[in-house]
């Protein structure tokens, strides 16, 4: 149904030419799946952009043919391609939210699209655009109707515009990282109505993602894109358990799955004995009925409800649960940026709740409790060198200056792998990889007994999470440092984690050494967010 | 009620406070001008006796709090002296004068508008072209020279060597009569009037200094369009948009431009009030019988009373203004008010 031929995209930039797409071919059947697997900069997402002729200021079909269907994209007029966008190819996206427009309510996206290619009438189109939310199983349609995006959730708004992209009955969706930034209960949920619809319609699909349990799980066929080119083709089943490309091998091993361990998320040539954490039995962090509550519209909103929890010493305790169930919260009142409504905090005996936040940066544990964020890119300062990063919790708290401050710096690089030249780079000169190195160095830096770890890995590509995944082991083993490790990827705690904790709606439901909880989950909202989790398939020992 | 009207409501009511602070300031910031009213008043022949005879009769006696409650009294019955340069009430001054100044200003950011919007989005649209560049041009060029050097300029092409400008000497040309004051509008009242002929009289003696001022607020919305409509150009519901196969001008309208508005909304209402104070050059270079330069007459001869009703006029409108642009702000984004 839609054929590509040795496709090349190339970008003008201020730097010179970016070839982002580098004669690549691939053919999509009627009513197939096609994933298509890669990581940044992979040209998967541009790949799609160039079919459909969307591709951004600067970006140029430099050769190839698609075809769709016996018709030539790459030769059709701007306003047949606009006949066959919606129509025939339709879209959706990654961050739902951001793909609706924010001031027109969602039934009147939904009426625009279903107007624009004669599918509805002015008369019909307010019936249909609710059939059309129906189709995506929208309870409520109706009311649902007259809602803007900001009144919906994250899955909801993925729903309207699946329920945008399917209004005109299209033969073929590109789905593009249509669960990135969703929970992972949502993301099942939205992934299998996609799934069945398709099955429904006959429809042809191309799923485009970073996520290879997701593509396997989802995909009939899949091709793996690397920096332009596609490496490797092959069914879900044998590209996954023997893949021959090394690149395929490299993402296969990185990827957090049952049965692997921390090290071997690395390529087996660097590939270290994993070193042991002693775990005391003297607790470091007790907290006891911990409550937030915050004033909301309708009446006050308790995001934490009472719960209490130990880390001992050097011990890591994972925090699972998804969005608005407090587990940010929670972590936050750890670290005192804010306030808990009541309940008790201790860190080594001492009552570290009972100081106000705006005043806790001065108490003597404050050093002891450090931080590393979710986003390396915004958690720095964009006017600030690597160095000054690193450099400003040694200034601040320990008033080290000059060249002893210095040498601090450079060790500490040293420790988390940052290469030296890189230290007077800014932040939009780095990887997303070295700057969560810098962002874990910048919170090593007091040698701090307890690291509070906020889905660190999450705006990642798989093998370079792998790699601070694993230097979160390395450096927890020399420096004996306790972790609370937020996050909703259940993969990666069961690697990192000795016990678990699973939030939900402010309460923690499900609690115990992370095997044990894993395995044999006792609560049913932990087993239904093991089972969500997409798993990959075991890859063959090399 | 619905939470937009609710969340109106209460924008309203923060204007409350507003205002009082407002009569306070008017009040403090006249009696602190340099200059004795009272020795004006009386003239230079007068001699200690009659000035202090005139402070007495002008209240300027008394100490300042009960100058104050005299003020607020007399404000509070619609009384807000009497000019001492004038001889008239203020209040029949600014009612004669506040609306020439409206007029003008109105007819300048209309005429601004229409041509800055269009702008900023064809070059939104189109970076890097001639249209882009031209854009820049004219924006430079409108905020770099200031209002009464255009001014003159306009004067001496169009009524000088052209020929085809009326004499630049106020709002209407002595040949015709004013119309009859209804709005004080001298565009509305003829219309109202059905006096065409006046109307275009009227039209004819505002379209230089309308298009003086324009060309000096073109910028900052030509300018804040063309930023507002590349981010949201930009944004990710457009690419929504496109891949849905709408067409470009519904994207470009329906879609950009809506969301693009809320800033240029913020914009215009910051450029009307700094057009209304800073057309004082304008009307004293079209002689233009306008609130601006009444003020700065009043404020050389301490004129107390007559800087007072200016400062407190404009105060209010200035709250009134930014009273409406709050208030289109939550009709245009739906997300106001609710979150």
């Amino acid at each position: 149904m839609l054929s590509i031929k040795d496709l090349s995209v190339a970008f003008k930039t201020r730097k010179g030419e970016v070839n982002a797409v580098r004669g690549i071919s691939l053919e999509v059947g009627k009513g197939e799946t096609l994933g298509i697997v890669g990581e940044s900069g992979s040209g998967k997402s541009v790949t799609s952009y160039a079919l459909m002729r969307i591709l951004d200021a600067g970006g140029d079909i430099r050769s190839g043919d698609v075809t769709y269907g016996g018709i030539d994209l790459r030769a059709a007029s701007e306003r047949d391609m606009r006949d066959i966008r919606g129509r025939e190819i339709s879209m959706i996206f990654q961050n739902p939210r951001a793909a609706l427009n924010p001031i027109r309510r969602v039934g009147h996206q939904v009426e625009d699209v279903l107007i624009r290619h004669a599918q509805a009438t002015r008369q019909d189109a307010r019936a249909k655009a609710i059939a059309a939310l129906e189709a995506v199983r929208i309870n409520d349609a109706a009311a649902r109707y007259e809602a803007y995006p900001f009144e919906l959730s994250g899955g909801m708004c993925q729903r309207i515009v699946i329920a945008i992209a399917l209004a005109c009955k299209p033969q073929l969706l590109i789905a593009d990282e249509p669960t990135t930034g969703l929970d992972i209960t949502t993301q099942k949920a939205v992934m299998d109505l996609v799934g069945e619809l398709a099955k429904e319609r006959g429809m042809g699909m191309i799923l485009i993602t970073h996520d290879l349990g997701l593509a396997s799980q989802y995909c009939d066929r899949i091709v793996v894109m690397k920096d332009g080119l596609i490496v490797e083709e092959g069914e879900p089943g044998t590209l996954f358990t023997a893949p021959q490309h090394a690149y395929t091998r490299k993402l296969v091993d990185a990827t957090p799955r049952l049965g692997a361990s921390i090290r071997n998320l690395l390529p087996p040539e660097v590939r270290s004995p994993e070193p042991e954490h002693r775990v005391h039995t003297r607790p470091l962090l007790e907290v006891r009925d911990l409550v937030k509550t915050y004033p909301g519209k309708a009446g006050p909103v308790q995001a934490v409800k009472g719960i209490s929890f130990d880390i001992k010493a050097g011990q890591s305790l994972g925090l699972v649960g998804e969005s608005g169930s407090g587990k940010s919260t929670t972590s936050e009142m750890v670290v005192r940026l804010q306030d808990p409504t009541s309940g008790a905090i201790l860190f080594d005996g001492h009552d570290i709740a009972s100081t106000p936040s705006a005043r806790f940066m001065r108490h003597a544990v404050r050093r002891d409790i450090q931080m590393v964020f979710q986003d390396a890119t915004d958690s720095l300062n964009p006017r600030g060198t690597a160095a000054s990063a690193i450099a400003e919790p040694l200034a601040r708290i320990d008033r080290m200056r000059g060249a002893k401050l210095s040498t601090r710096v450079s060790e500490l690089a040293d420790l988390v792998g940052l290469p030296q030249p890189l230290l007077s780079r800014f932040p939009h000169q780095l990887s997303g990889g070295q700057k969560a190195r810098v962002g874990i160095a910048r919170a090593i830096a007091l040698e701090p007994k307890l690291l509070i770890l906020d889905e660190p890995t999450a705006a990642l590509d798989v093998s370079i999470q792998a790699l601070v995944l694993n230097l979160l082991v390395d450096l927890r083993a020399q420096m004996g440092m306790s972790y609370l490790f937020v996050s909703h990827d259940l993969n990666v705690v069961r690697l990192l984690c000795d016990e678990v904790l699973v939030m939900k709606q402010g309460e923690i439901v499900d609690r115990g050494p992370t095997a044990t909880v894993m395995d044999n989950p006792s609560h049913l909202y932990t087993r239904a967010l093991i089972e969500a989790a997409p798993q990959p398939p075991e890859p063959v020992a090399a | 009620m619905s939470a937009r009207s609710k969340m109106i409501l209460g924008r309203v009511a923060q204007a409350i406070p507003v205002v009082m602070g407002v009569v306070v300031i008017s009040f403090l910031l006249t009696r602190a001008l340099p200059g004795d009213p009272a020795a004006y008043f009386a003239g230079p022949a007068a001699d200690e006796a009659s000035i202090a005879e005139i402070r007495e009769a002008l209240g300027l006696d008394k100490p300042l709090f009960q100058q104050f409650f005299l003020y607020v009294g007399d404000l509070a019955r619609g009384d807000l002296g009497t000019s001492l340069t004038t001889g008239q009430t203020v209040m029949s001054d600014l009612a004669a004068r506040l609306p020439a100044s409206l007029e003008l200003t109105l007819v300048a950011l209309l005429l601004s508008c229409a041509i800055a919007i269009p702008l900023g989005v064809l070059a939104a649209t189109r970076p890097g072209t001639w249209v882009d560049h031209m854009c820049r041009v004219l924006v430079t060029a409108g905020v770099s020279m200031p209002t009464f050097f255009t001014g003159i300029v306009l004067i001496y092409v169009f009524y000088y060597l052209a020929g085809l400008a009326p004499s630049p000497l106020g709002r209407l040309d002595f040949i015709y009569l004013s119309p009859p004051h209804v709005t004080g509008f001298y565009l509305i009242d003829a219309a109202l009037a059905g006096d065409w002929e006046t109307w275009f009289g009227a039209l004819k003696q505002l379209i230089l200094p309308a298009t003086t001022l324009a060309l000096f607020t073109l910028a900052p919305i030509a300018r804040m369009t063309r930023a507002a409509m590349l981010s949201a150009l930009s944004s990710d519901f457009i690419r929504t948009a496109r891949a849905a196969g709408l067409g470009s001008r519904k994207v470009l309208y329906g879609y950009a431009f809506r969301n693009a508005l809320l800033p240029v909304v913020t914009t215009l209402g910051m450029v009307f009030s700094f057009t209304l104070g800073a057309n004082v050059l304008v009307e004293k270079v079209f002689a233009w019988p306008g609130i601006g330069s009444y003020a700065v007459e009043a404020l050389v001869v301490s004129d107390y009373a007559a800087v007072q009703g200016f400062v407190l006029a404009m105060a209010l409108l200035f709250v009134a203004l930014n009273l409406v642009i709050d208030i289109a702000y939550a009709l245009i984004d739906p997300r106001i008010g609710l979150n």
